[in-house]
């Protein structure tokens, strides 16, 4: 059984057939109506970037698939493509109906290599299907995908590092302004949307936006799959209503008397077990889906020395605060480790933290001091004062 | 004709540019080709392939260096990648980290001698829930303990020589 029930009871290519029947301006507008915001966690409105490059003018136009799923503990796009690979590339092709793109590409991570010939045999299937190709459905549609794999780089899932990889350079993000939705891959209008986002999309088509509407909050419609690991008795893939609170969501998995639980990846947030009543949702916590719960017995100094130790060596190099920010925080808990570091050499990492969250380039700097300053907010009775025994 | 080693990998560059009508876009695919068959990426290949996209070498050298599964650098026929991220490493990736090296003798980072293994780290590989997890190659494997270890080196070792079987090429190559 799929763990995730509502794509698994979609219809086949019945978003696609909805979509046909659509102009383009009423695709988009469905897709703002309901309020979908991006699912690898940025949570940007699919709608609006969609509108922005359907608004663009040029010859060509890209719709990218951002399958570069690297936020350590997140690994529900895998479960995704295994089992609901359709379902994207029917989200792929009403994006492109959408925004008037004829090509697909699929960036698929280095570490899922192994999906890719499943992948293929799907794409050729559609193909002969006339889902992809010329004269889609008999229609003067035309799209088609490929899949370009990734080579071992968590910044290309910043989606202007992503392009730049696809063009053939190093994975180092662009500045924003321009957005891809108007100088993207090769300089035309390209969108860079999630695969949970694509396939979310081909359900909304399908089952309406009233249907979407009727989970979640206000402010973040829908459902969410979430990746759950880590100290629980029920690890995997979940689909869950956003809005859910993170007490709700570890007694689903049998995480419960967790002593804190990372929202959102090694950039996201550590939430101590006295806050468990927040939401999961873009207007609290937000997230791209993955939930890594700590037990009580776990050092939350040797999480933050993995986060770092993980952000060190994946920050490109490009921009100062990032390389050397990154660098200096891990050392940091180094010392903590040692219990070596003073009170106000501490608060001098925290203002180094928040440095790197005004002024790097992308959000792989901008987030990466997230879990270090909330673990020192929320567990400072652990950081200091530590005896050496403790390394 | 006797043809070298050189004219051969460069006749394969130059087919594999021309299929993407020699365009930069296509650097990054015909390295991952190169490299997997050859198993490494010297300053001749980079600059063939450079020739071919009309760009400096330092250029291509500048982007396989950037990439953790490109690099110029040899590796072996089986390239094992643990990952070392939160989740596997919560569930004891140390202890499978020593076993693999005991067992090759060799430590992360490095090559075994016969050309046959080498170790490396990688970084989250989304399979958090069923960890600790490894590639080898393209293949992964969940909830390694260090007792599997050995039997996962034994099953790549039994497709070397003359006791390979075919079938196990494909499957783990």
């Amino acid at each position: 059984m799929s763990p995730l029930p509502t794509f698994s009871t979609m219809a086949p290519e019945a978003g696609l057939k909805q979509a046909m029947a659509l102009s383009r301006p009423d695709i988009i507008e469905t897709m703002k109506q309901s309020g979908l915001k991006g699912r690898g966690g940025a949570g940007f409105p699919t709608g609006m970037k969609w509108n922005f490059a359907a608004a663009a003018q040029a010859e060509e136009k890209f719709v990218i698939c951002n399958a570069d799923e690297g936020e350590p503990g997140t690994f529900k796009d895998r479960v995704i493509l295994q089992d609901h690979a359709d379902l994207v590339f029917e989200g792929m092709t009403i994006a492109g109906k959408a925004i008037g793109a004829k090509e697909g590409i699929v960036f698929l991570r280095g570490e899922y290599t192994y999906l890719r010939s499943q992948l293929e045999a799907v794409l050729d299937r559609r193909r002969k299907q006339k889902l992809l190709g010329k004269a889609i459905l008999g229609s003067d549609l035309e799209f088609d995908i490929r899949i370009f794999m990734g080579a071992g780089a968590y910044i290309c899932g910043e989606e202007t590092a992503l392009i730049e990889a696809l063009e053939g350079f190093r994975g180092e993000p662009r500045n924003r302004p321009p957005f891809p939705v108007n100088t993207g891959f090769l300089g035309r209008p390209s969108i860079v949307n999630n695969v949970e986002t694509l396939a979310s999309a081909a359900c909304i088509l399908q089952k309406g936006v009233d249907w979407w509407k009727a989970t979640g909050t206000e402010h973040s419609t829908g459902i969410k799959i979430f990746s759950v690991s880590g100290d629980c008795g029920k690890p995997g893939v979940y689909e869950f209503p956003m809005g859910i609170t993170v007490a709700q969501l570890l007694k689903e998995v049998a995480g419960e008397g967790a002593k804190a639980v990372q929202v959102g990846g090694a950039s996201g947030l550590c939430i101590p077990a006295s806050q468990f009543q927040r939401a999961i949702a873009f207007e609290d916590i937000p997230t791209g889906g993955s939930i890594i719960v700590f037990g009580q017995q776990r050092d939350m100094l040797d999480v933050l020395h993995n986060f770092l130790d993980f952000f060190v060596d994946e920050s490109c190099g490009q921009c100062t605060p990032c390389r050397l920010g990154n660098r200096k925080l891990l050392e940091g808990v180094e010392l903590l480790k040692e219990g070596k570091c003073s009170m106000a050499y501490l608060q001098e990492l925290c203002a180094l933290g928040d440095t790197m969250q005004i002024a790097s380039k992308c959000g792989l700097g901008q987030s990466s001091p997230s879990a270090f300053l909330s673990v020192v907010k929320n567990f400072r009775e652990e950081l200091m004062g530590r005896t050496y025994s403790h390394v | 004709m006797l043809m070298t080693d050189r004219e051969r990998l460069a006749g394969e560059i130059k087919a594999l540019a021309e299929q993407h009508d020699n365009c930069r876009t296509a650097l990054i695919p015909i390295v991952q080709e190169i490299k997997q068959k050859y198993r490494k990426l010297d300053d001749f290949a980079m600059q063939v392939i450079a020739d071919q996209l009309g760009i400096h070498p330092v250029e291509v050298y500048s982007v396989v260096s950037f990439y953790a599964f490109l690099g110029s650098a040899a590796h072996g026929k089986y390239i094992i990648r643990l990952c070392r991220t939160i989740s596997c490493d919560m569930q004891g990736k140390e202890r499978v980290m020593r076993q693999m090296e005991n067992d090759l003798g060799i430590r992360f980072g490095e090559t075994t001698a016969d050309g046959k293994f080498s170790l490396e780290w990688a970084n989250c590989m989304g399979m958090c829930d069923q960890g600790p997890a490894m590639l080898v190659n393209e293949r992964v494997y969940t909830r390694v303990t260090p007792e599997r270890v050995h039997e996962i080196l034994e099953e790549c070792r039994r497709s070397f020589g003359v006791h390979a079987t075919e079938q196990k090429e494909v499957y783990l190559v």
